[in-house]
Parts: structure tokens; sequence; C-alpha cells
């Protein structure tokens, strides 16, 4: 009753989501049309909407064009993939502290975790270049890995830290008083339990260390074929001649793990996110 | 803090020993976390600070004191970049609130495909920034793109239209693709809050006669103020921050029109190696941000404490 709209209500709300989608989607549906045309076609003008040219030759190309693009998508999953994992490592114990353990400067320290988040890669660039010129690892993997690792931890904490919460104490107790030690009852009962959050939590480390790559990948690596997809795709921009249809056909492919990935698990990675916006 | 109290009836040795062993095992297991921390980000910060005090580049160091913050202090280059960053995050972050509430009211409405409707909202967000603006990128091309093809069919422009190539139109059309990248978010969050309101409240205002204007003035939006708040922060510290978007987008042109802080500070550190001079900027924008982050939270906690949240 209280939710019934009437007609001209429903007309309403769905011409506004209509407009507020094509915002939304526009760069997308873009892309994918450009992606269709032929190059020559593409830089017709003035600008037309429709062509009856449309082809896949451009999907076909781009492996040409751009010659490491497959190496580019590897690069973009395999960064992304280490970044979790070793995030993962860091992360869980320590969450696992912040949602149960009573410890002194408790507060404080996970106080400092969060105020890394005001900082962005781009304000310690010049320190951490030479830090990573120490430790020999500009122009390799670790460039990148190490500070995306560094810059997620902190979210990586604070969402598997509230999920652990909600996990009832009781059969941690149980283990206990069982005579379990700390760090068995922490792998046997507190992870088990903790699957759907750490996937949750794995997924969302994952899309931010996709999404991150690029300006580490621009400052710290000049090794072309270690290049995540982003910076590689971006180097092709600033070439004279752009072939923008394989630009935009390759940049398509290479967003497609994360889409498939997001699509598949949305909706426990959206309930995860926003489980802190939710009152209890 | 709720074991310990359960263990206060335990002879006391035992609890003791039990805290002892709990303090130890709390900060092994944060430790390795905090030391990856302090290695790749308080470390680096501390020398960002020793460094703005240095005349450094390529060659060496050397100190000059204040001299890096000097020069800020006295260029008014720098002071417009000062200034154009903060009108670029409270414009854009202004924006992103908007469209996020706005959006978030429509996803929540009891209407057929709002499911499918929540998962079209989110692509922005999930793909790496740096692919969404390559794609924005060709929107606003003047020959090409849609925008300008739009407008040409129109009659609002007799020929192309470059929007990056003027001063105020790159700077709003950065504005645009910011707000692009970051509605998603917001929109989701403010879309959980409101999901998590009660209907209780809903329905005894609507019984009352109460229409839906009402009730969105006067129960979701003090409902999710704390989401609405923390929110606001949380976008303009990214917002502040923002660099791919600009740098894919202009570079920071033309003629400066689009150069914030961090763009500014990307510029001068690691292109043209004034490491010191980078520095100095780098520290600015930490302080500007902590001064804001602290008016802001003092704010906030004034709101809080009025709506009675948490």
């Amino acid at each position: 009753m209280m939710d019934r709209y009437t007609k001209l209500q429903l007309v309403g709300i769905y011409a506004a989501l209509a407009v507020f989608l094509t915002f939304i989607l526009l760069p997308f549906f873009e892309m994918f049309m450009a992606s269709l045309r032929p190059l020559e076609h593409l830089f017709r003008s003035p600008y037309q909407f429709w062509s009856d040219d449309f082809s896949l030759q451009a999907y076909k190309d781009m492996w040409v064009t751009v010659p490491l693009l497959g190496r580019y998508i590897f690069n973009s999953i395999f960064i992304a993939t280490s970044v979790t994992v070793i995030t993962m490592v860091f992360v869980v114990p320590a969450a696992y502290a912040y949602a149960r353990l009573e410890f002194p400067f408790k507060n404080i320290s996970l106080g400092i975790f969060l105020g890394v988040n005001m900082f962005t890669g781009a304000v310690l660039l010049i320190p951490l270049y030479r830090v990573l010129r120490t430790m020999g690892l500009l122009n390799t993997y670790w460039a990148m890995i190490v500070p995306g690792v560094a810059f997620l931890i902190p979210t990586g904490i604070w969402l598997l830290r509230s999920y652990l919460e909600k996990i009832p104490r009781e059969l941690e107790e149980a283990a206990f008083v069982d005579g379990a030690s700390r760090m068995y009852t922490l792998r046997r009962v507190v992870l088990p339990l903790a699957v759907p959050g750490l996937i949750v939590v794995s997924v969302a480390v994952f899309i931010g260390a996709y999404a991150q790559q690029f300006l580490f990948a621009i400052t710290f690596n000049q090794t072309r074929e270690l290049q995540p997809l982003p910076a590689g795709l971006f180097e092709f921009i600033g070439y004279q001649s752009v072939t923008w249809n394989e630009m935009m056909a390759a940049a398509l492919v290479g967003v497609l793990p994360v889409m498939l990935i997001f699509l598949f698990l949305q909706k426990y990675l959206v309930a995860g996110l926003t489980a802190g916006a939710v009152k209890e | 803090m709720a074991d310990l109290s359960a263990q206060a009836s335990q002879p006391a040795a035992n609890t003791r020993k039990r805290a002892m062993s709990e303090n130890l095992f709390g900060w092994l297991l944060v430790a390795p976390a905090m030391i990856f921390i302090a290695v790749i980000v308080a470390w680096p910060l501390t020398e960002t600070i020793r460094l703005s005090f240095m005349d450094a580049g390529l060659g060496g160091e050397e100190f000059i004191g204040l001299e890096n913050y000097q020069d800020l202090a006295d260029s008014r280059k720098f002071h417009q970049t000062v200034i154009r960053t903060f009108y670029w995050m409270f414009l854009s972050v202004g924006i992103k609130l908007i469209m996020g509430l706005i959006g978030a009211t429509l996803l929540n409405a009891a209407i057929p495909g709002r499911a499918l409707f929540r998962v079209l909202v989110m692509p922005p967000w999930v793909i790496p920034v740096a692919i969404g603006c390559i794609g924005w990128l060709w929107l606003y091309n003047g020959y090409f793109g849609v925008l300008s093809g739009v407008m040409m069919k129109l009659g609002i422009t007799d020929g192309p239209f470059e929007f990056l190539a003027y001063k105020s139109s790159a700077f709003y059309s950065a504005v645009v693709t910011d707000v692009w990248v970051g509605t998603p978010m917001v929109t989701l969050f403010f879309l959980a809050a409101m999901q998590g309101v009660s209907r209780d409240l809903y329905e005894a205002a609507w019984v009352d006669g109460a229409g839906r204007w009402y009730r969105f003035r006067r129960i979701t939006i003090p409902q999710i103020m704390p989401v609405i708040v923390s929110m606001a922060l949380l976008s303009a510290i990214f917002t502040f921050n923002s660099f791919e978007i600009i740098w894919i987008l202009t570079e920071g042109g033309p003629r400066s029109a689009t150069t914030t802080l961090i763009i500014d500070t990307y510029k001068v550190a690691i292109g043209n190696y004034k490491f010191g001079e980078g520095a100095a900027r780098a520290v600015v924008i930490v302080v500007l941000l902590a001064v804001f982050s602290l008016i802001y939270l003092f704010f906030l906690n004034k709101i809080n404490k009025r709506y009675g949240a948490k």
C-alpha cells in the first residue's frame, strides 16, 4: 500500500533511472560502439550515430597493433592476484586481533592503519621510489605489488574485522575450554567459519588491486613487458595515430575479468562492503 | 572486554597470565601488517618531511631550511592551485552526494527490475579508473565523440567542440568524469543505509498521512545522516587525492586549468626531478587534508550528537 506508486510516479521513476543509468553506462556503450566501427569510419566527421559497417575486426587486429596486449592483461591479473594473496596474509591475523583480542594501544594502532587511507601513493612517491630502488625492486613486478599491498591492508583489516565481529564467540570459547591453543583456535575454528567473509574481502581487495595499478606502474616500472593493462594502453594513446577502435576493444576485453568476477559475486560483495553503513 | 569480565571469577593469577598472553598474541598478529605499513608508508612519510627541507634532486641533497615552503607561500600560482583543488573537491563531492542520494532513492523504490538496475550502477566502481578515463577521453573528443556530435546535431555548437581544449570546459569535464567514477560507491552506501532504516518509522508516518517527500526529508535523511557525513569525508579525501582521472584526461592542462595539488606535486617531483620542492608540496597536501578532516570530524561529532546516532 505504502509502496504503491501511481502510473505517473512510475513513469517518473523509470525516466529518472534511465537518465541516471545513461550517465553511468554511456562511456561503456560508446567504447563498445567505437570498437565495432572500422577505423576510417571512426574518423568520419560530423559524428554519425549509426553505422552500417559494424564489425568485430578490431577485436582481431588489436592483438597485432598492441603486440603485448595478452601480456598486459596477464600482468594485470597476476599483479592483482599477488597483491590480494599477500594482503590477506597480513590482514587475516590483524583483523582477528582487532575483532577479538584486547591488547595495549589497540585503538590507537587501528587508527593509524585507517589513517593510511588519507594518503594516496602520489604523496609518498619520491621516498617510495627510493625505498624500492634500495631494495632493488624497481622495474619488477614487486615495484607494483609492494605499494599495492600497503595501501590495501587498512581497508582489508577494516572490512574483515567487522565481519569477524559478527561470528559468535561461543565456539572459540568452547575450543579454549577444551584446551586448544589460540593459534589452533584461529586456524581450525575461526577461519573456517569466516570463509564467506574472507571471500568478500579478498574480492574487494582484488578489485582494488586491479583498479589502482596505474600510478605505481607508470612511476615505478619502465619495463614494458611487465606493464599492467591500463598503463600499457595509456602508452599507446600518446602515439600520433591512435587506432581508437582497437584501443576500445582492448580496454573492454581487459576489464572483462573483473567484470565477470564482480557479476558472479556482486550480491555478497555489496552486502559485505556496505555492512558498516547499515545499522545493526 | 566481554570475556575479560567473564573470567573475573577465576583465580586472579590465571586471569593475569591469560591477559599477558592475550597482549602478546594480539601484538604478534598485528605486528606483520604494522611493520609492512611502517616500511612502505610511515617511513616514506617521514622521508618526505625531511626532503621538504632540502634542495634535493638527482644530483644530491642540501639543507635549505624552510626555503621550499617560503617559495610556495610566495607563489601566486601555487595559491591558485590550492584554491582550485578545494573548488574541485567541494564541487565534485557535492555533486556526488546529490547524485548518490537521487540514485539511491531511485534504486530503493519498490519497482520491477530494481535488482538489475542496482547491478548496472556499479561498473564505473569496479573497473580500473584508468580504463574508464580512456572511454571519457573518447567521449570528449570534438570530432569523433558523441557529446560534441549531439551538440552539433542540436545546433548548440556550429563545429566540433573539443571539451578538453579550453580551460573551463576541461576543468568541468574532469569534474564530470570524477563524479562518474565516484557516484556508484556513494550511491551504493546510501542505498545500503536506506535499506537499514526501519519500516515501522515509514509506516507510522504513512498512517499519519505523511507524503513521500515529507517522509524522505523527515525520516530517510535524518536516519542515514551518519552515513552521509562519513561518505562525504571519505569521498572528499578521495577526490582531493584524485590523480589518474586528471592525468589521463589532461595531464593538468590546458594552461594549468586542471592542475590540482596532487597533479602539481607529481609534475614537480617525478616530472622535473625536483624532489625537495615536490616533498614540500606533498607535506602541504597532508597538512591540508589533516586539518580539513579534523574540522570536519568536529562538526561530524556535533551532527551525530544532534541526531542521537552513535
